[in-house]
């Protein structure tokens, strides 16, 4: 199937499911879609970095952060459409991603974990001594009631849905094409072997700087618009671990090789979550997170793609 | 067009306090076979790891086709026409064969030209250069299905994909049966005639004395001789580094 013809399906669908939505129409199905939709975005752009190239980030949070404080930030300094917030936040996370990449990119398995988890660490100690967005106090945004669209009066909640979805199919549709592109076999040469990706001619710094880069943003425009969905912003939920967490357990769980991975994690663990936490406990969402973590690493390394795989080729070849 | 394509001057290498190369010179000509030969731990891979970029050399100097190549990173001294294959066969493991050739085709060959990178000639090309190692029918393959000899094959295939004018090719028989050394000196040769030079670093003898016009011998990080094959293997000193006194 070609780019374009994906792109259509892509779109499609997710207009279909906001129509879907709003013929429902009830607020808590667009949180809890918003949810795992930004989840979905988190997760296909952690699996840029860490499913194509094979670098783990432990820092997703700091750049969902990022994007997060940014809006504080504009909110605060200069009012902007969530749109445009959602295009700063992503600049701000894709220029630290670029940084961090610089920074970083030399060191290799956990020693590369361990600089971004620690980057995580000193952004969260600048936020929290930062006054003008909060500090440790945190930050109040006054979500409006509705908003205008057009002549149209829509509920503020099912337009940052909205926005999401929009954000989820740019996000899967970039992936793909990135997978397929001259671009992600460069990628997945640096996955496999650095040094023989560069006898190939694979400039392989730079390619790992775009990846940093490229996943940074998408993390950050998936931050954007948080506050706005959240209502008060502190560090401690801007920077919690379930992002860290999750954006590396859904793409392990659906399988990192492929932009379906990502998706199908964040569906299947998005959803357990928000089912969870209506009819148990909020508390044991991240039990839940690292028990089906462990299962999948132990029982089907490849995630779910890698099994369905595996299955359909011992089929066609017995 | 000079008649020497590799030069490389008074080249030093440490890792930590081991020498690994200590003082190399070596002059390749265009079109020549040279062999390296040397015992373990003589400095031999490390002698191409410095040439190819895959390792930093501290002093000395490399020269490619007139151009200096240290500083340079591995990735732009393959652009050049520089390239290497390795002494364990790195393939691309979650690759298809035909994918891991088509990688020095996108990010070498055609790195400068996108029409040629989206033609579908780049599918016959992947296959052709599959087919000139006998591996053709395995072009869906991953490597994980390929025998020992396969993989050497395809990761001579994939260096000769990137279009090398020398290709170092770092102990590409070893662990090989008689017929399939036979078999890789054939390509090597038949390589040799389209006009690439060679440099065969091996530790079969017979295999480097067939195969090369020249030889030079590393022992030590330091070369000890450098000349006509039958010449070198009489050096007196090369018989006591090989042999012991």
């Amino acid at each position: 199937m070609n780019t374009t013809a994906f792109s259509i399906i892509v779109v499609v669908i997710a207009v279909a499911l906001m129509a879907a939505a709003h013929s429902v129409n009830a607020d808590y199905l667009y949180f809890a879609s918003y949810t795992i939709l930004q989840f979905m975005v988190l997760a296909t752009a952690w699996n840029i970095l860490g499913g194509y190239c094979g670098y783990v980030n432990f820092g997703s949070a700091a750049f969902f952060a990022l994007g997060a404080y940014s809006t504080v930030f504009m909110y605060k300094a200069f009012p902007l459409p969530v749109p445009f917030l959602i295009l700063i936040g992503g600049v701000v996370a894709g220029i630290v991603g670029l940084g961090m990449g610089y920074l970083t990119l030399r060191l290799r398995g956990s020693f590369f974990a361990i600089a971004t988890l620690a980057l995580a660490v000193v952004l969260q100690t600048l936020v929290v001594n930062w006054d003008f967005v909060g500090g440790s106090r945190g930050a109040y945004i006054i979500r409006p009631e509705n908003i205008d669209i057009a002549g149209f009066e829509i509920n503020y909640i099912e337009y940052l849905f909205g926005l999401m979805m929009a954000l989820g199919a740019i996000a899967l549709i970039g992936a793909r094409t990135i997978e397929r592109s001259r671009l992600g076999f460069g990628f997945a040469t640096i996955r496999d072997d650095e040094m023989a990706a560069e006898a190939c001619g694979v400039p392989t710094l730079r390619l790992k700087l775009i990846a940093t880069t490229i996943s940074g943003a998408l993390m950050g425009m998936a931050g954007a618009p948080f506050p706005y969905y959240i209502g008060y912003l502190q560090p401690s939920s801007a920077f919690g671990l379930e992002y860290a967490l999750n954006s590396i357990a859904m793409p392990m769980i659906g399988g990192t090789t492929s932009w379906a991975g990502p998706l199908v994690g964040a569906l299947l663990l998005g959803t357990a979550q928000q089912y969870v936490t209506v009819t148990m406990s909020s508390a044991l969402n991240l039990l839940i997170v690292g028990l089906m973590l462990i299962g999948f690493v132990i029982l089907a390394p490849n995630g779910l793609i890698g099994v369905v795989r595996d299955r359909l080729l011992s089929w066609k070849r017995p | 067009m000079t008649a020497t394509i590799l030069e490389v001057k008074d080249l030093g290498k440490r890792f930590g306090g081991f020498v690994a190369l200590d003082g190399v010179s070596l002059d390749v000509a265009r079109g020549e076979r040279l062999g390296l030969i040397g015992p373990n731990g003589s400095g031999k891979s490390t002698l191409v790891n410095c040439i190819c970029g895959t390792l930093r050399n501290e002093k000395g100097s490399v020269h490619f086709d007139g151009e200096r190549m240290d500083g340079l990173k591995a990735h732009a001294r393959t652009h050049r026409g520089l390239v290497r294959s390795f002494q364990l066969p790195r393939p691309f493991h979650s690759m298809t064969l035909a994918d891991n050739i088509r990688i020095p085709l996108l990010y070498t060959v055609h790195r400068e030209d996108a029409a040629a990178r989206a033609h579908s000639s780049l599918r016959d090309r992947c296959h052709d250069l599959l087919e000139m190692v006998g591996l053709a029918n395995k072009a869906k393959r991953l490597p994980r299905d390929l025998t020992q000899v396969e993989m050497r094959k395809l990761e001579l295939a994939r260096a000769v994909a990137a279009e090398p004018k020398l290709l170092l090719a770092d102990e590409a028989m070893a662990g090989l049966s008689h017929s399939e050394v036979d078999d890789i000196l054939e390509l090597l040769f038949r390589l040799n005639e389209r006009g690439i030079t060679i440099i065969l670093i091996e530790h079969i003898m017979s295999a480097v004395m067939r195969f090369s016009m020249r030889l030079a011998v590393l022992v030590s990080g330091k070369k000890i001789a450098d000349g006509k094959v039958d010449e070198v293997v009489q050096n007196p000193e090369v018989v006591r580094a090989y042999l012991g006194e």
